[in-house]
């Protein structure tokens, strides 16, 4: 009888060594100095509850979170996550864009909203200086932009440049002679007048005030997290209206971000949810079931958002137009400016509906170049029709096919989904703006600084377009 | 008083905070980080420096303490347009220069300046109705907001902004006012102006003589030379050398060796 073996007996399993060693390891890997193995490693998912999830880490969504830790009531009241699907930013309009800014709209709001940024701008140093961090050097070229305007459109320019002047931006306006006598440069047959930005005007570097702006972000305490949203979960609630009719309220409650490349993905629990998806709100509206309803009525209207591919081409042209030049955008829509002190010069233009490329992909169209640009460009400058092009690339503009302007605030049915998408080109250079007004719209209930109530969601259904008349 | 020694640099208690009083230039970039030339090659730090890491009270601190230096000069450029009404445009911008530390000559009259400790002669008071010719507001704490108060002086012939260190490209666009008088311009030694805001004195089309040497900020001295001579053609450029580029001393960024060619 042998002690051992009653034992073994009584306990009733057979491997108690291999048990007893299991054990052994567990004990090991709770002991500091070695890897944990009890639990999985979360560390490259999101966290699961947050208060605001802002789909889109371009400038953007990067503006909204800034502005949203900036105007918090107290310190580390929210808790904000950006969910960005490509940190490369390879195709975000973002980090390919011209980088301009100027005041030259016909809409006030827009005048506002640039005006703002370009103080931004100015002071960026103190909105995002990060102790012990080098302050950013947006390299910003103060020279202005040069619109060219015809017969016909001459009127139309005077009274924008009246309301411009009225919001506050310095816009002189110039005659033929007077174009001339500036810039000899410029062929003015055809031109009846020009407007041009004295101040507050001219292109500086995205990619600088992206990386300024994620840095600060982080530094408040903003989580980052790379992964594309796939699904919202949301709770309805059927409410009767004063009329009697009956209207579906969403929620969303949980956000689905899937990590890149694996199938394995995390329910984060919010509160708030901000598209700022650029080229691609439209699909995260649709995630969130907008636009799912009968045609012509306020839930079958779709976020009229999509992407279009536009070119900005490189060339060298050595008797080209001096250091003065402006941003000039012609008569015929074709714009140029120059690019550092070797005689590079970078432009293009929009092309007509017809014209649209393909945007499934960011490939270029060189012909375009050859057929739609260059005349334009060779006929207003005649030191162009030399020229040698270097390169060129493409990008997106977040369109919005109803009236080219901004989609900003929240959506009447899908109560906590926020909008700042939309902005045709000019979201670069309106994002402080468009940041805090949507910052103001979350933490505040309406907006206090820039009133951008034409710019909600409403005014799809309604049909009410705020067509700006000055799209570069 | 005993000292601390760490990584080779004595430190005793006043120098806790120091980089914040030594000198105008030096205090919103050192607590900034490493743009101060000198600071690139020696990675020193203080205390402060060193606890931010650890402690979110001390970042917290230090934050602080760069808000506070920002204010100090937001401070210094306040709006003095409300002088205006009781001495006139030429009184209100003379007094803002004199009080930033600068120099001003009013039309036939002699340079008044403030001493070292800040005090001027107050009977500028009585000149207010003579244009102000000439203002030299070297090493002054001038900034974008603070032209408001020098664009008063409608017919100022000669301006210096030389050492200015918050003067940069966005100020430079803000001259054009004084485009039909301005004759003399030098922003010698100004570390934030680059290429970029040369661009924008070309309205200046009075300017007769330009000083842009020693500008820190400014990629390629020579070619910008040659640019900004194509676009002001009644100006003389001064300030950069033809041999800048062979030249390297301890404070310029490295130069490229190619000789300029024309454009």
């Amino acid at each position: 009888m042998a002690h051992t073996g009653r034992t073994a007996g009584r306990l009733g399993e057979g491997d108690w060594d291999g048990k007893v060693s299991e054990i052994k390891k567990k004990i090991k890997s709770i002991l500091p100095g070695r890897s944990c193995d009890l639990l999985q490693d979360t560390s490259h998912l999101p966290p699961e509850h947050s208060d605001v999830v802002i789909v889109g880490g371009g400038v953007l969504g990067l503006s909204v979170a800034y502005w949203l830790k900036k105007l918090e009531s107290r310190r580390g009241a929210i808790r904000v996550l950006v969910v960005e699907r490509d940190h490369t930013y390879s195709q975000a309009s973002t980090g390919l864009s011209v980088g301009g800014i100027c005041q030259q709209f016909s809409l006030p709001e827009n005048i506002q909203l640039s005006l703002f940024s370009a103080s931004f701008l100015r002071n960026i140093n103190e909105y995002l200086a990060v102790v012990d961090a080098p302050p950013l050097d947006l390299r910003f070229s103060p020279s202005g932009y040069l619109l060219l305007a015809s017969e016909k459109d001459a009127a139309a320019m005077e009274s924008n440049v009246k309301v411009q002047r009225q919001v506050g931006a310095k816009i002189s306006l110039m005659s033929p002679d007077q174009l001339r006598n500036k810039f000899p440069w410029i062929n003015t047959e055809g031109v009846a007048l020009a407007s041009y930005g004295m101040e507050d005007e001219g292109w500086f570097d995205p990619w600088c005030l992206l990386q300024g702006l994620r840095r600060k972000v982080q530094s408040l305490g903003v989580l980052f997290c790379q992964g594309e949203v796939t699904r919202f979960v949301s709770s309805s609630q059927r409410m009767l209206t004063t009329d009697d009719k009956a209207v579906v309220l969403k929620r969303i409650h949980k956000v689905h971000v899937k990590m890149d490349c694996s199938l394995e993905y995390q329910p984060v629990e919010c509160a708030i949810v901000v598209n700022a998806a650029g080229a691609w709100s439209a699909q995260i509206a649709a995630l969130a079931g907008i636009g799912e309803g009968p045609p012509g009525t306020l839930q079958g209207t779709k976020l009229p958002v999509e992407p279009r591919k536009r070119y900005v081409y490189v060339w060298h042209c050595p008797q080209g137009p001096g250091l003065e030049t402006p941003l000039v955008a012609d008569t015929s829509g074709a714009y140029f400016r120059r690019e550092g002190l070797g005689s590079n010069y970078l432009g293009g233009r929009s092309p007509t509906e017809q014209e649209e490329p393909d945007p499934a992909n960011l490939e270029v169209d060189h012909d375009f170049f050859q057929d739609k640009v260059w005349p334009h460009l060779a006929l207003r400058i005649p030191a162009f029709e030399t020229l040698k092009v270097q390169s060129a690339w493409a990008s997106y503009y977040d369109y919005n096919t109803f009236d080219q302007n901004g989609v900003v605030g929240p959506h009447p049915l899908v109560a906590n989904m926020y909008f700042a998408t939309g902005f045709s080109g000019h979201g670069l250079q309106q994002a402080p703006g468009v940041g805090r007004a949507v910052a103001e719209m979350i933490l505040k209930g309406r907006f206090q600084t820039i009133d951008l109530s034409p710019f909600l969601f409403t005014r799809f259904y309604l049909g009410e377009k705020i067509q700006e008349n000055n799209i570069i | 008083m005993w000292d601390l020694v760490l990584e080779d640099r004595r430190i005793n208690s006043l120098r806790l905070v120091a980089p914040m009083w030594n000198g105008r230039i030096r205090g919103i970039h050192r607590l900034g980080g490493a743009v101060a030339p000198e600071g690139n090659q020696k990675k020193k730090r203080t205390i402060l420096q060193l606890l931010t890491n650890y402690f979110y009270d001390v970042e917290a601190l230090r934050d602080y303490l760069l808000q506070r230096e920002m204010y100090k000069v937001h401070e210094k450029n306040r709006s003095f347009t409300w002088l205006e009404k009781q001495h006139g445009p030429y009184g209100a911008g003379a007094f803002f220069i004199l009080k930033q530390g600068g120099a001003v000559k009013f039309r036939d009259k002699e340079w008044i300046r403030p001493d070292k400790y800040g005090h001027f002669s107050q009977e500028f008071w009585n000149f207010c109705v003579v244009p102000v010719e000439a203002v030299d507001a070297s090493d002054c704490d001038i900034n974008y907001e603070g032209l408001d108060n020098l664009l008063l002086l409608k017919e100022l012939q000669s301006l210096s902004l030389q050492r200015c260190s918050h003067v940069d490209d966005w100020c430079l666009s803000r001259l054009y006012p004084l485009a039909d008088s301005l004759q003399e311009l030098s922003l010698a030694g100004c570390p934030r102006v680059s290429e970029r805001g040369l661009a924008c004195l070309h309205h200046l089309r009075n300017l007769r003589r330009l000083d842009i040497s020693d500008l820190p900020a400014v990629s390629n001295p020579g070619l910008t030379q040659i640019l900004v001579e194509e676009m002001l053609p009644n100006c003389e450029v001064v300030g950069v050398d033809w041999a800048e580029g062979l030249k390297s001393g301890p404070e310029e960024q490295p130069q490229d060796t190619a000789s300029p060619v024309p454009a």
